[in-house]
């Protein structure tokens, strides 16, 4: 909303400088987004209000012309010569901006705000002294249509800042402002915050022609509301006689500061009282309104199925029973509060005016705003709350203006149908429940000041103060409401700063919150780098990371699918976290030859909703490494590190939950997956359930994301592991004694897992094994074929004595012959 | 004797100092000092001597032996000494050469920012609460005072799924209202962390994907002066000592008063600046006393219980500390920019 300050001031008198203005405007919650000076550039001694005394042609030059133009600095008129359309030969007494030699304007022949400098020049053997300027030149518009015409009352050689400067502040349009999205709303506001007085604009009588009115039926209108519900009033004037024509040069000059095109004196005057007073009107051509039942009548009304009308913009639109028409009664004329109709509307041979100013219901006036596509200015206003008492004040005001501008003259009285009128709403409000909300005292008594600054009106009833709301607080119904006006005019200053001492809520640790924040921690102990990448993918993106479709692979899985999606690349809620890594690798392997990464994330799965339609969201986290394992530096030389592969991924998983989060029953599995290297990939399980896949990727997935090399990524189940984090574990005594250590290497087949191996150890073992640690597999020479060494280191030790050999030869015996047993293992020589 | 020791002292000493090894030394050592070295054989013909003679030639004996022994330590200090010296200067290296990174890994910016405004709130009682990304029209508008149609609903461009009652959540309010209903009567102190989706343009100050952190309080005796004292906390753990926080009142469907909250510029400290655009201040948070109907909604009843609320972009947070001027960083993941935090 553009608030030219010149505008403001017809209201209130402004006793604070425009910044000023605009900060305590801000502060009380109409934020001035930006101020702009209109003028602040211009030379005061060049740019000046000059008027065209005479005008002739030029001797040789048919399309220009010569006007002498007085600038109030001699008594000798300064000749200037134009080729502007507007200014013809025998013009006289026109005000116009007119800048003198050695002023800077505006070049009104480009497009990129360049300006120049006026020199004395010659055109077509005539020496001019001065230019007229348009509002381009000027800096005002892009207009560079003719010469900007200023009022005849502008006084000849006046700084033309001075006459036409200004300050237009933009305000912020939130859903709350509905009161002050006018000039004279802005103006109340002003005055509250500055504590000065409020002019309302005059409003003169009814008019002197013949009377109309409502309900009741006349012989020049009828106007019924048939659905009350979505129209709480519909008033109407009758202005007959008038004549189409351009509007009064400074309502033009308002209505453009305030961001709107001036079109002729009866769409001007309309949008000048919607700007000024803040209700919409609708002009119709009165003749042109059909008969119905032979007169002429408005009729509001939900539309019939499938109705149709042309409005204005030369569409030809289709209508739902949940949009509200104005009618003759069966020819729909407008969309009440949306946009008027073309067979109705205002033209240039228009001589008679029916002047509609309505109320209607705001959360349906924008649905149909929304539904039609249709944002027009007056739905803008509509669909925020227009304060119903406004309706006949916006009749007076533009009826006026009517009379006054367009030759018009009023019909007496007014046509007012009101079934929605609204008694006054009382907010009972005590100094305690001010106190309780702000935490501030305040005395009743300025409580009730403060209230009335706003033009609330309020009557003391011993401790309790009866407010009654004025009809253009649209946006006051509670008492809360009325403590943050307390609030906001008193300002923040004021307000103070104190520490919560209210009863401290029971403790609700979040305890799987904080086993994630575990996770991330731990696992940026292992070196990796956290991303967060888009929720939102594609079904055919995650496919991609599938070796086969989901389709190829009997299912098809079920997505969130967005109704409203901003791109075709984020079209669903992705269902894995796989897709996302690879995309991420892909994207910086561009810059990078080693990447580790990982993110703990959400997914989203349909199926395992909770019943309320809402899909199930687990946590899930991602794995992905790629590139030499160890990081190279200039000590390497130019020699090749091996890269990351499974075992690197491995390690990081059993680092994070068996390590650190101390998670019992991990183990892994060889399995099949549709994205993984079918030789390296393993299936994670805690106890028994699946948790998990972490593998290499399949070298014809990496190769659609263009992954040369190794590949590891994982992911993992957190919602299946954080619940299985222990946050106790019992420690193991250090033992005092010494330990054994035993090395052994058996030969097993290449089949066996070494995980049955080192299981058969560990059982066998007992408690005095402390340690196994696997340190050399071998095939080759002396082993034959189909079959592997596995060499381990065994220590044994125990907490309450030294182990004699004959122990730990005994326990070492054991192992071999249960390996040999359970597993075909023989001893290496 | 006396001479022949005399001259065994000389000789020796002579070729000690003529060696520059361990090894020569531990063989002169051996020669010389040792159980059948030259000394030692010189003495075994002590017996032979008057009686009268022994005691001048053994404590001569004596004087030669301790001579030898302390050239002998002082030659093979000095050989030590020289071989150190000699090890230490061959593994002289270019202290300027790139030092060797273990390969530190980081959590993503967003996360550091929000571990850190749970950390800063859980020190004035706040508890971390967590509720659903994709969420019902109900939960994201409805019960917060914002009907179907409602203007305020403009302030929120939305993603709908296919569901038209189900969508993605706008902001991390409607945790609110899950929250109350678990826990209503208690008192409540949480915040509320996660992912919100809108419907915008990407631009260098929107995402349609960004972090939020929602606070809420309920209790029987919470203020809008507790709220800007809570906030003001917030502001200097957070920005550091010194730090002020001023309201400006605003509109928010689920709040009255409704404010926006700033803290007085980080870098300029209010004389104005670029980050600031020249006001001084920086809008860090919407926030604003619970509205009655939401309250109500949640399960307490307003004219007893009241609440302040409060959200945040963690994102926005860390543009301001670390002066980052396009939001976009922030969601590609790129390491180049992740690597500098
Ligand atoms: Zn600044």
């Amino acid at each position: 909303m553009r608030v030219p300050v010149s505008w403001l001031k017809e209201y209130v008198n402004l006793t604070l400088t425009p910044d000023e203005l605009a900060y305590r405007l801000t502060m009380s919650g109409l934020e001035v987004e930006k101020i702009e000076h209109t003028g602040a550039d211009w030379e005061r001694d060049k740019l000046v209000v000059g008027e065209i005394v005479e005008t002739k042609p030029h001797p040789n030059a048919d399309r220009l012309t010569i006007a002498l133009v007085n600038d109030g600095s001699s008594a000798e008129p300064k000749l200037c010569i134009t080729g502007a359309p507007n200014i013809k030969p025998g013009m006289q007494h026109v005000k116009v901006p007119f800048a003198r030699l050695g002023a800077t304007i505006v070049d009104g022949h480009t497009d990129d705000g360049s300006t120049f400098v006026i020199k004395p020049a010659k055109l077509r053997g005539i020496a001019s002294e001065g230019v007229l300027c348009s509002e381009k030149e000027l800096g005002i518009s892009a207009d560079h249509s003719g010469i900007m015409l200023l009022d005849p009352r502008a006084p000849v050689g006046m700084p033309l800042v001075d006459w036409l400067g200004d300050t237009v502040l933009e305000i912020a349009i939130l859903p709350n402002i509905a009161r002050a999205l006018s000039v004279t709303g802005v103006a109340r506001e002003v005055a509250a915050l500055t504590g000065e007085k409020l002019r309302y604009p005059q409003l003169t009588g009814e008019g002197t022609g013949p009377a109309i009115a409502g309900q009741i039926h006349v012989d020049k209108i009828h106007v019924e509301i048939a659905d009350p519900d979505l129209c709480a009033r519909y008033s109407a004037a009758i202005i007959r006689h008038v004549t189409i024509g351009p509007s009064p040069l400074w309502m033009q000059r308002r209505l453009t500061l305030a961001g709107m095109r001036p079109i002729n004196n009866i769409v001007d005057i309309t949008n000048y009282v919607m700007l000024e007073l803040g209700q919409p009107l609708h002009a119709f051509d009165y003749d042109r309104l059909p008969l119905e039942q032979g007169r002429k009548q408005i009729v509001v009304r939900r539309a019939r199925p499938g109705e149709q009308m042309r409005t204005l913009d030369g569409q030809l639109r289709t209508f739902t029973p949940d949009m509200l028409l104005i009618t003759a009664g069966e020819t729909p004329v407008a969309i009440g509060g949306i946009m008027g109709g073309e067979d109705t509307e205002v033209h240039g041979g228009t001589r008679t005016i029916l002047l509609e100013a309505a109320n209607f219901d705001f959360i349906n006036n924008r649905r149909a705003a929304q539904l039609l596509r249709l944002p027009s200015e007056a739905a803008g206003r509509f669909g925020r709350g227009v304060d119903p008492e406004l309706t006949i004040p916006a009749l007076q005001r533009a009826g006026e203006f009517m009379r006054l501008y367009a030759g018009g003259a009023v019909d007496q009285g007014f046509a007012d149908a009101y079934p929605g009128r609204k008694p006054p709403l009382t907010i009972p409000l005590t100094a305690r429940e001010v106190q309780r909300l702000l935490g501030m005292d305040l005395s009743q008594a300025e409580i009730a000041a403060l209230l009335r600054s706003l033009d609330f009106q309020v009557a003391e009833q011993g401790e309790v103060l009866l407010v009654t709301v004025p009809s253009f607080r649209l946006d006051v119904t509670i008492a809360a409401d009325l403590v943050e006006e307390v609030g906001r005019v008193i300002g923040s200053d004021r307000l103070p700063a104190t520490q919560l001492a209210d009863e401290l809520p029971p403790p609700h640790r979040d305890l799987l919150w904080e086993h994630e924040q575990a996770v991330k921690e731990i696992l940026v102990g292992c070196g990796l780098q956290e991303i967060i990448t888009y929720s939102m993918t594609t079904p055919e993106a995650e496919a991609k990371v599938y070796l086969d479709t989901p389709e190829a692979a009997g299912h098809s899985p079920a997505y969130i699918r967005l109704a409203n999606p901003i791109s075709s690349e984020r079209t669903a809620m992705r269902r894995t976290l796989l897709n996302s890594m690879m995309e991420n690798l892909a994207l910086n392997l561009r810059y990078r030859q080693r990447i580790t990464i990982f993110e703990v994330a959400r997914v989203y799965l349909p199926e395992g909703g909770s019943g309320d339609g809402l899909p199930a969201e687990p946590a899930r986290l991602g794995i992905a490494l790629t590139g030499p394992r160890i990081p190279h530096d200039w000590s390497q030389g130019t020699a090749e590190a091996p890269p990351l592969d499974f075992f690197d991924l491995k390690g990081i998983v059993e680092t994070l939950l068996t390590d650190r989060l101390h998670i019992q029953g991990v183990a892994f599995r060889s399995a099949s997956h549709p994205s993984m290297h079918p030789g390296r990939c393993a299936e994670l399980l805690i106890q028994d359930q699946v948790a998990g896949v972490l593998g290499e990727v399949h070298p014809l997935v990496a190769e659609r994301y263009d992954i040369p090399g190794r590949v590891c990524l994982a992911e993992i189940r957190l919602d299946q592991v954080l619940p299985q984090v222990q946050t106790m574990h019992l420690y193991h005594t250090i033992s005092r004694f010494p330990a054994v250590t035993q090395d052994i290497a058996v030969i097993v087949d290449d089949e066996t897992a070494a995980a049955a191996v080192e299981q058969v150890i560990r059982e066998t073992g007992s408690s005095l094994l402390r340690h196994v640690q696997l340190f050399d597999i071998y095939r080759g020479e002396q082993i034959p074929s189909g079959k592997k060494s596995l060499a381990y280191t065994l220590e044994f030790q125990a907490d309450d004595r030294t182990l004699t050999e004959d122990e730990v030869a005994t326990l070492r015996h054991q192992i071999v012959q249960t390996l040999a047993e359970r597993l075909g293992a023989s001893l290496r020589a | 004797m006396i001479e022949q020791l005399k001259a065994l002292e000389l000789e020796s000493l002579d070729k000690l100092k003529a060696i520059d090894s361990l090894s020569d030394l531990d063989q002169w050592r051996v020669e010389v000092l040792g159980r059948k070295g030259s000394l030692a054989l010189l003495l075994r013909g002590m017996g032979q001597l008057p009686a009268a003679d022994r005691p001048a030639v053994g404590a001569r004996a004596n004087e030669v032996k301790n001579t030898l022994e302390a050239a002998y330590a002082l030659a093979e200090n000095g050989i030590k000494q020289q071989a150190i010296g000699q090890r230490l200067h061959q593994d002289q290296v270019d202290v300027t050469l790139p030092g060797r990174r273990p390969g530190s890994g980081r959590l993503h910016l967003s996360t550091q920012s929000l571990q850190e405004i749970g950390r800063i709130f859980a020190t004035m009682g706040f508890q971390v609460w967590e509720s659903p990304e994709v969420e019902l029209d109900l939960f994201n508008f409805e019960l917060l005072n914002i009907p179907p149609y409602h203007p305020a609903r403009d302030m929120q461009d939305t993603f709908y799924t296919t569901n038209s009652d189900i969508l993605l959540r706008t902001h991390t309010s409607p945790g609110q209202i899950r929250v109350m209903r678990r826990y209503a009567p208690e008192p409540i102190r949480v915040i509320l962390p996660g992912k919100c989706y809108r419907f915008e343009q990407v631009t260098t100050r929107s995402d349609i994907q960004f972090y939020q952190v929602e606070g809420l309080a309920v209790g029987r005796h919470i203020t809008l002066a507790d709220l800007k004292g809570t906030i003001a906390n917030f502001a200097i753990q957070m920005f550091g000592p010194g730090r002020e926080v001023r309201f400006r009142y605003s509109y928010f469907p689920f709040t009255e008063p409704s404010v926006e909250a700033d803290v007085d510029c980080i870098i300029c400290g209010g004389k104005g600046c670029r980050l600031c655009k020249y006001s001084g201040w920086l809008e860090i948070m919407g926030a604003g006393m619970v509205h009655p109907t939401v309250l109500r909604n949640g399960g307490y009843d307003p004219d007893i219980y009241s609440g302040f609320a409060f959200g945040m972009g963690p994102g926005r947070i860390s543009m301001l500390q670390h002066a980052i001027d396009d939001i976009r960083y922030i969601l590609t993941s790129d390491l180049r920019f992740l690597e500098q935090f």
